[in-house]
């Protein structure tokens, strides 16, 4: 059989181009930003003690940061599309997302408001109100679908609680629209304010969950044949969903801590991985955070370079393209069928 | 002749969806080395029994046993490696053939094992007797009905178990090949010693069985040899309706009462 052996080539040739791409863009993601200083591939390799300064301090945790949350939602992504075998499934499916807007809503209101209930909730800080109100909203997401036997019912606990948390922030933001501005900042991401130590708990984060995720890999392979067939493999279905369940809640929270919510990167990921090349979830779970992070990468590099000086949100980016990957994706299936 | 060993067996099984009952306590004996087809009207309850033997689904009463010793009692891992299962329905995925047969494996190595010295051999041992072998590279979402089923069935057959569940594994199949699957399930029972029990929904080929278990609505109308069910009219109190069948060169066959 030579088959597996192009197919291990094929996926080398793709995770070196992968790997290519990555570092192209994480040169040019170098040498492009808002400061005035010169933009040229000179400075980059003799750069002055200004430029330094922007250059390790700035640019550079950036870059590699948003590398990292391209990454765990990559991650994130295959895993979920791989858990509730939907392929328009997320990382934010479970209510993760409108979790953190909640909690990083709460804790805005909380650091000028007199309340004295809300106190605690300003001393978290964003990020901690962020990952907090992520982690509770996937718990709240665990219960009301009664454990974790039945994947619909998840999916539909983690649209309620999405909902819920939804109109829960709206109703923060009709009632303090002082806020509005901060939370807008935060529902649209951004990567302007990681540093070493953001990319420093990223780069943690993707380690531990890259380690459940692989070892899952070959159940979530059976579990594509259906739920019967995985179980009667000897596959405990409850250990495999909590265990994969608890790997997103902790990358979801973490990245919509240090960056706010990104939309799609953990969605079209995948999609690129498998619109490239023919995988199973090992491969997947490998491919997946390497394409996220260069997507997030290139998506950064876009929102700081289009209209500069000054920046988009990168989730306006991210929105953007990957909604038009999407529908270009549908058109081309639709021309196939 | 001695009498083969009883593999799988329930006693006063129960089993519904909620309140309704589908079976009400059924007893049954499975022996090694014996092909059993069970059969019945569409909605009787054939693959609930079957998903209750294979313990993916819950009894209300009764107990089953497995190598003499209670179902529940085993190990998720052992008792897969015991009791290999091929569900009416499997989804459809974009793992190689291969791939799909090697997960029959996985109770073998464990889900953190790498691949097994003998793991290579057993599944090409089940992917040549279904025929499948020659898909082993080719995505499962690219190949027909009939190809993807053959693959299911040696995902089945590459675990190596002393029992094999299959509900309907003649589905998708051409004539030829369903011909082959029953051969193949004879092979397994005789050959191999296997204890094979299918549902399985053409007459003609669950009379080829060794023995057969005929399911009426929400009872059980029948355990024994194709003679026994045939003496005793077993098909026609179970489908409610006169069942022919025609003994031709020592094979028996069901004729539909069509008007000439």
């Amino acid at each position: 059989m030579s088959a597996p052996r192009d197919a291990a080539n094929g996926m080398a040739v793709w995770l070196i181009c992968c790997l290519v791409l990555t570092l192209l863009l994480t040169a040019g993601s170098l040498v492009i930003g808002t400061s005035s200083i010169e933009t040229s591939w000179h400075w980059l390799v003799v750069p002055d003690e200004q430029s330094a300064v922007v250059l390790w301090r700035i640019r550079l945790p950036r870059t590699v940061g948003a590398w990292c949350v391209g990454a765990l939602l990559g991650l994130c992504g295959a895993t979920a599309q791989g858990l509730f075998r939907n392929p328009l499934a997320e990382p934010y499916l479970l209510g993760t997302a409108s979790g953190a807007a909640f909690g990083v809503a709460l804790s805005l209101v909380a650091v000028d408001s007199t309340i004295g209930e809300l106190a605690w909730a300003g001393r978290l800080g964003l990020t901690g109100a962020a990952c907090l109100g992520a982690v509770a909203a996937t718990t709240l997401t665990i219960a009301l679908s009664r454990g974790v036997l039945q994947t619909t019912s998840l999916l539909l606990a983690g649209i309620v609680v999405a909902s819920v948390l939804g109109a829960a922030t709206s109703l923060i933001l009709l009632t303090k629209p002082e806020i509005f501005r901060a939370m807008q900042t935060f529902l649209l991401g951004s990567t302007a304010f990681l540093g070493w130590s953001s990319v420093a708990l990223l780069a943690t984060v993707l380690g531990i969950c890259l380690v459940p995720a692989l070892v899952w890999s070959r159940g979530l392979d059976a579990l594509t044949l259906g739920e019967d067939t995985a179980r009667s493999l000897g596959l405990s279905l409850p250990t495999l969903r909590l265990a994969l369940l608890g790997m997103m809640s902790l990358g979801t929270a973490t990245t919509v801590g240090q960056v706010g919510v990104v939309m799609f990167v953990g969605l079209m990921a995948p999609h690129v991985v498998r619109e490239t090349l023919s995988v199973n979830h090992r491969q997947l779970l490998i491919a997946a955070p390497l394409c996220g992070g260069a997507l997030l990468q290139a998506a950064d590099l876009i929102c700081r370079w289009i209209i500069r000086p000054a920046e988009l949100p990168v989730g306006a980016v991210t929105a953007c393209v990957g909604g038009t990957y999407l529908v270009l994706l549908l058109w081309r299936r639709n021309r196939d069928a | 002749m001695v009498e083969a060993r009883t593999v799988l067996s329930c006693h006063d099984l129960t089993v519904g969806y909620g309140k309704r009952l589908v079976l009400d306590r059924v007893s049954l004996n499975f022996a090694a080395a014996t092909w059993h087809a069970v059969v019945g009207p569409n909605g009787c309850g054939k693959s609930t029994l079957l998903r209750a033997l294979a313990g993916l689904h819950h009894a209300s009463a009764g107990s089953i046993s497995l190598c003499d010793r209670p179902l529940s009692a085993w190990p998720r891992r052992a008792r897969a490696r015991r009791l290999a299962w091929l569900a009416q329905h499997a989804g459809v995925t974009d793992l190689t053939g291969a791939e799909v047969v090697r997960l029959g494996r996985l109770a073998h190595g464990g889900w953190l094992a790498g691949r097994q010295t003998d793991d290579d051999a057993a599944i090409r041992r089940a992917m040549m007797a279904t025929g499948s072998w020659d898909w082993a590279e080719r995505r499962l979402s690219s190949v027909s009905g009939g190809e993807r089923q053959r693959i299911y069935l040696a995902r089945a057959l590459a675990v190596e178990a002393p029992v094999l569940l299959l509900d309907e594994p003649t589905t998708h199949l051409d004539p030829p090949h369903q011909e082959d699957v029953v051969r193949l399930l004879r092979e397994q029972a005789h050959g191999c010693e296997v204890c094979v029990v299918s549902a399985i929904h053409d007459l003609s080929l669950a009379l080829a069985a060794d023995r057969l278990i005929v399911v009426g609505r929400r009872a059980l109308i029948g355990h024994g040899t194709v003679r026994e069910a045939l003496a005793g009219g077993w098909l026609s109190a179970a489908f409610e309706t006169p069942i022919d069948v025609v003994d031709y060169k020592g094979t028996h066959l069901w004729r539909p009462a069509l008007d000439p």
